[in-house]
């Protein structure tokens, strides 16, 4: 009953072949080779494969959509390149004594061209647009290895210090920050360490509820597994299709059901770290100590620079008996704040609890599928004319909040009443579980949605912040109002499409999340084009008390505004554990400092 | 000598800088086109204009609401719920008190703007401003840009302030073309005037006390209701940033409690932006002429009544020529706060709670005042009797017609070549415009015997000396507020010419000096000292009035007239402020009050002047001069205020007075020479050759 897809994506090495995932992923672009979104020869959107509930529909109304937003036309297609051109791939620059060392080891490594491209990059715009365009690349990584295991991790780390190797783990590959990129100045031999092959679970402790997992495991494979024996760990990403537990660690990774189960930084009891200077633990799995300051977020957000979660042990809980989606529409976005707000003052957040503004509530009914029954066709208009004529909301400014309920069943209806009885005071008026679950769909198809726009000429992002609750509404409307005037400044020749969702709420403040996207046909250089826009929005969220990531993270996309962040002691403190952990820089990606 | 080395560096870049400092402020002198609003007015119905469907178009975030809905809105706001509780805990009052209060002076200041005033004030003014001016022109283009703004974002609407007529006038041309009406922060004198008072309020304007230091809750009132209307876009705002109108024609350093109230939704990230707009108001006769003159000489200004404005009524049956009213380019406030002011600063703060502003803040909103009445003053009419005002103070003997029109040409070449905004009538001849500048201000000037001299009132029967000196003066202070219009066009090169007649100091010091005294009678934008300079330099050398070999400012054979013009220009301040010196190193006693300082600069001159008939200089007669002297002399730490239970009394350094004393008193001997000798201009040239003669050419840097 989950949105998600039944496959996986994790295999097994065999012997010393590699199994690429690029055989099953895309190479440039997101997610896997056989879903995407295409208009048809009729001009109609239809979403390829088998793996969504989307799969295999068509989507009537996205075509009328996706010209009338951005001012773009099915006929005008740009194309991306079929294949990755070798020559475009720098030569593997390779340590021969470390692959000699390296060899005796027995660990799995590769330096095919495809191999390397794969993980020299992650999911910002720049870097999809560039393999798509099939431009040069500045620096990969040299060479790729797949740890089956910590010991062997423990060897890598050992051998790259032995021989001055750079490392740059590599777990789902689904960063937005420029955080996989090497960094170009780098001379010696870069070597991205796959994190994919360390993917079991090791143990559950059904006494404490926690279960020791290998930091390689991808999302959705860790709550299938779990799942087989009753439990989840409730952490659900967006990403979570691609994303690997090292990597939330990694980032502060935040989930969508986290006012149940919590952030990763909740959800984690024990992490085992491997360094250049050895392995960082914890002695035991108490629930909250009192020593000094807590290692573990020395190393929850370092972004790969200090070295590799090998295994983490995490939270369970049973799954929960039931589940339910729901939806409250709002006559403005005002109106759903307000709401939200209240929710949170009230400690009553559902699971999920997420407000789309009017672009998105648009966007999200452009993807309904063909109805087949002329009778559901007359409910959804009956519908749309109750709240629009009737309840007097206008449909340019409505907004609809989405809503997950989970627990016993008892429970779950009398939340759903005590939330909704919330948001009748704001105006807001249910809207059905079908318009619920729409919203989460649209979270998981977003990217692929990327992919079609870059087919016809159309570039997007998302980015994230988070911030108080009175800043909010101003937060929104000046950072979209300065995406509009700097993409005007900067050339656009189309209105962009600016867009944002309140997708957290804690007692404090929410996070808000944009979408943003234009039309480059005219423009030199869309993706600084882009770039210089997306910089200035985060100047503009910055300025309006937002912070400078969420959940995201910082990269080398962020890096700038860091002593402005966390003042320039913060990050000279950051700066000397980096030097006390690895001196030689050997985790060398230059995140966050 | 700290000074001159860094002098030294400026002339090196003066090239540059001067070439820059032109490109800068070049696009500001492209000026648009007027139409005549009142052409229209003359050829249909008034009825029918005050009736017609106005409809104009909002602020796109607009959130509609009712002048009374307003009230709820402010009173109900965190911010003042805030003060309100603080209030009440150090004053031990209730809260619901204090809030009752609040609610009292609210209802006091707040307008109640509804379209059937409005519509009234069109019909009435539309049959006044027809019997009073000839013309009422509006630039369209302005009015344009200013429609794209009002949908954009909040927009602040801030004219120059001449005459009571400003904040009616506006409203009516807003109206006239269709444009959303502004609420208008107008002093409380209006509310002496019941009725009309009423009548204001109903058409917008909401009025504030004239003082209100340290009253807690007024202020939070009052900022809180007009940040509400920025931010719901309920209509532009409207005030003055002079702060009150000016008697002097001059315009006067900005007033900054509003433009921080307005300025501050933006930096706390509650509007995207704020449009500030310049907009000057030109008149060619001022309603309130006379009487400002007597009000400067300390008659005191008329309480405002409404049997007074009936009194007024007699204005009706006189011309007062014609009106230009220029809306200048919306100045956005994001842009001029780019990189200026870092807004994350406000992050850390609940944004509810009342603070001083910070450092970098406050001058930033303080450069932005200055920068804005510069932008008034740049599109600012000048008619042709502003240059013959100018010319006919520096001959208060009188001249000759021809000699007057011959000069007024010439003038009329130096202004232009300094951008003014002239009106000059085209294809019309001089002596026409001169005669009939001549005809419009016959209560100013007048011309017998082919000599044109200024027009003294003189009373029935016998006269007192003073009395004498009384009516002269106010003659001399109604034409210069016709000169003063003229000086910003010419301040820098006058000062810099005045400058480099005195020659005991480098000219750039003396420029410095001259330019730090004057800071409260002209708009001089703080730290601008240098690009001041520059921008005189580049005009003198420009019109061929000085040249700069190498490191040194010399005048040229063709300056000396341009060049006697300016010192004779500032010749009544530099004047003004040295009496003032003298006074206090002379006259002044031990236990001076600030109250009674005015009265006794006044009767110290009339005496200096009736007895000795020693000094000519009548302007220092003027309030508005003693107060910016002594403002100056203040800023400069040669006089000091100090607090005596409830009387501010002013502690003169003598030694220091003395001194300034006589670095303005190197001027006067120059200025004396010029006084007594039949033709001044002449004179001084006379001195400038003997001086370069002497070899002591008026070097820059030594």
């Amino acid at each position: 009953d989950t949105v998600l897809a039944a496959a996986t994506i994790t295999m097994k090495l065999t012997s010393t072949v590699c199994f690429p995932r690029q055989e099953i992923m895309k190479w440039n672009g997101w997610g896997y080779s056989d879903s995407k979104f295409l208009f048809n020869k009729k001009g109609q959107a239809e979403f390829t494969g088998k793996r969504y509930r989307l799969s295999g529909m068509v989507l009537p109304s996205l075509q009328d959509w996706f010209e009338n937003t951005f001012g773009a036309s099915v006929n005008h297609k740009s194309p991306a390149t079929p294949a990755l051109n070798a020559s475009a791939v720098p030569p593997a620059s390779l340590n021969e004594a470390f692959v000699e060392d390296l060899k005796a080891t027995g660990i799995p490594f590769s330096h095919e061209a495809e191999d390397r491209v794969f993980r020299a990059h992650g999911h910002c715009l720049h870097e999809i647009f560039a393999l798509r365009e099939g431009k040069k690349f500045e620096r990969v990584p040299d060479m790729v290895v797949w740890p089956n295991c910590h010991s062997d991790v423990v060897k890598i780390v050992e051998l790259a210090c032995k021989h001055n190797v750079c490392l740059i783990p590599y777990g789902g590959g689904t960063s937005v920050t420029s955080a996989l990129e090497c960094p170009p100045e780098e001379t010696r031999c870069i070597v991205s360490l796959d994190t994919s092959q360390m993917n079991r679970i090791l143990w559950i402790d059904e006494k404490n509820l926690v279960a020791h997992v290998e930091a390689g495991i991808i999302g959705q494979d860790l709550e299938r597994l779990l799942n087989e024996s009753g439990y989840c760990t409730g952490h659900e990403p967006d990403s979570m299709e691609f994303s690997s537990l090292g990597g939330w660690v990694a980032t502060r990774a935040s989930g969508m059901k986290k006012n149940v189960y919590g952030n990763i930084e909740d959800l984690v009891i024990h992490i085992k770290v491997v360094t250049p200077r050895g392995v960082i633990e914890k002695s035991c799995q108490g629930p909250r100590m009192s020593t000094g300051p807590d290692i573990h977020h020395f190393i929850l957000g370092s972004e790969g620079t200090l070295g590799v979660v090998t295994e983490v042990t995490m939270k369970i809980r049973p799954i929960p008996e039931y589940q339910k989606y729901g939806s409250v529409v709002f006559p403005n976005f005002e109106a759903g704040v307000a709401c939200l707000r209240e929710v949170a003052k009230q400690r009553c957040a559902p699971a999920s609890i997420r407000l789309m503004d009017n672009e998105q509530f648009q966007f999200g009914h452009a993807l309904k599928p063909q109805v087949s029954s002329i009778f559901t066709n007359f409910v959804e208009g009956l519908k749309k004319f109750y709240i629009t004529k009737f309840k007097g909301f206008d449909p340019h400014q409505l907004v609809v909040a989405t809503l997950l309920f989970e627990g016993d069943r008892e429970r779950v209806l009398q939340h759903e009443k005590q939330v909704y009885d919330i948001a009748a005071t704001f105006g807001g008026l249910a809207a059905g579980e079908d318009n619920g679950q729409r919203g989460y769909i649209l979270t998981f198809v977003i990217a692929y949605l990327r992919d079609l726009g870059m087919d016809y000429y159309v570039v997007a992002e998302s980015f994230e912040t988070s911030v108080p609750w009175d800043r909010v509404l101003d937060l929104c409307r000046n950072v979209k109002e300065r995406i509009n005037r700097e993409c005007k400044e900067r050339g656009v020749q189309f209105q962009p499409l600016t867009s944002c969702r309140v997708t957290q709420t804690y007692d404090a403040g929410a996070c808000v999340y944009f979408y943003f996207a234009f039309n480059y046909r005219g423009l030199a250089d869309p993706v600084h084009t882009y770039e210089r826009v997306e910089h200035a929005a985060r100047e503009e969220i910055l300025a309006n008390g937002g912070s400078l990531s969420h959940h995201h993270g910082v990269g080398k996309l962020r890096k700038e505004w860091m002593k402005e962040s966390i003042s320039s002691l913060g990050v000279g403190m950051l700066q000397s554990v980096k030097d006390y952990v690895d001196p030689d820089n050997i985790f060398g990606n230059r995140n966050l400092l | 000598r700290e000074l001159s080395s860094e002098s030294n560096i400026h002339i090196y870049c003066l090239n540059i800088l001067v070439f820059v400092t032109l490109q800068q402020r070049d696009p500001m002198l492209k000026r648009d086109g007027f139409e005549d609003i009142l052409e229209e007015r003359r050829n249909s119905s008034d009825l029918k204009y005050a009736l017609r469907c106005y409809a104009p178009v909002l602020y796109k975030g607009v959130t509609p609401c009712k002048a009374n809905m307003l009230k709820n809105i402010v009173l109900q706001s965190d911010q003042l719920r805030y003060v309100i509780n603080q209030v009440s805990q150090e004053s031990g009052e209730a809260p619901d008190i204090i809030q009752e209060e609040a609610s009292v002076i609210l209802e006091e200041m707040a307008h109640r703007l509804q379209i059937s005033t409005v519509r009234f004030f069109a019909f009435a003014l539309s049959k006044a401003f027809k019997t009073l001016f000839q013309h009422v022109c509006v630039n369209e283009e302005g009015i344009q840009r200013l429609q794209q703004a009002i949908q954009e974002h909040p927009v602040v609407l801030l004219p120059s302030h001449r005459s009571y007529m400003d904040f009616l006038l506006m409203s009516y041309i807003l109206y006239t073309y269709d444009l959303a009406l502004p609420v208008i922060a107008a002093g409380m004198d209006f509310m002496g005037m019941k009725f009309v008072g009423e009548m204001l309020r109903m058409s917008g304007a909401f009025f504030i006390r004239r003082s209100f230091g340290g009253d807690k809750l007024y202020w939070a009132v009052f900022s809180e209701y007009v940040k509400t209307m920025l931010r719901n876009g309920f209509a532009p705002i409207e005030f003055f940033l002079e702060g009150t109108r000016s008697r002097t024609c001059k315009s006067l350093t900005p007033k900054l409690g509003l433009l921080n109230i307005v300025i501050e939704p933006f930096f706390k990230g509650e509007v995207f932006d704020v449009n500030l707009v310049p907009i000057s108001i030109s008149y060619e006769r001022i309603l309130e002429e006379s009487l400002y003159a007597r009000e400067l000489l300390g008659v005191p200004k008329p309480k405002e009544s409404t049997s007074g404005l009936l009194k007024a009524r007699r204005i009706l049956s006189e011309d007062y020529g014609s009106i230009h009213v220029y809306f200048g380019q919306p100045v956005s406030v994001r842009s001029l706060a780019q990189g200026k002011v870092n807004r994350s600063t406000y992050n850390l703060f609940p944004r509810h709670i009342p603070r001083k502003p910070m450092e970098e803040t406050q001058s930033f909103v303080n450069d932005t005042a200055y920068r804005i009445v510069r932008l008034q003053e740049d599109n600012m009419v000048l008619k042709p009797w502003v240059l013959m005002a100018s010319l006919l103070l520096q001959n208060l003997e009188g001249m000759e017609l021809s000699v007057l029109t011959e000069q007024t040409v010439w003038l009329r070449g130096l202004a232009l070549s300094y951008a003014a905004f002239l009106d000059w009538p085209d294809h019309a001849p001089t002596a026409k415009v001169v005669s009939s500048s001549l005809a419009l201000h016959r209560g100013l000037a007048c011309v017998s015997g082919g000599r044109v001299s200024l027009v003294v009132g003189e009373p029935l029967g016998p006269v007192t000396p003073e009395e004498a000196l009384f009516n002269r003066a106010v003659s001399v202070l109604s034409c210069a507020s016709y000169r003063n219009q003229v000086l910003h066009v010419f301040l820098r090169p006058a000062m810099l010419a005045v400058a480099m007649l005195h020659l005991s100091d480098e000219v750039y010091n003396c420029f410095s000096f001259l330019w730090d005294m004057f800071s409260n009678d002209f708009i001089l934008c703080p730290g601008d000292t240098v690009q001041d300079f520059e921008e005189a330099c580049y005009l003198l050398v420009k019109t061929g009035a000085v040249q700069m070999p190498q490191q040194d400012i010399v005048m040229t054979d063709i300056g000396q007239p341009t060049l006697s013009f300016f010192n004779g220009l500032l010749e009544p301040f530099l004047q003004g402020y040295q009496v003032v010196c003298r006074y206090l190193c002379e006259e002044a006693s031990e236990g001076l009050t600030e109250k009674q300082y005015i009265p006794a600069v006044r009767s110290f001159h009339s005496v200096l002047c009736v007895f000795t008939g020693n000094l000519r200089c009548y302007e220092v007669l003027s309030s508005d001069m003693q107060k910016n002297a002594l403002a100056a002399l203040l800023r400069m730490d040669a006089v000091r205020k100090v607090k005596v239970a409830d009387q501010v009394t002013l502690i003169v350094n003598k030694m220091a007075v003395n001194s300034i004393d006589d670095i303005l008193g190197k001027n006067r001997m120059i200025s004396h020479i010029n006084q007594t000798q039949i033709s001044p201009s002449l004179s001084l040239v006379a001195v400038a050759e003997d001086l370069c003669r002497d070899g002591l050419t008026p070097s820059y840097i030594r």
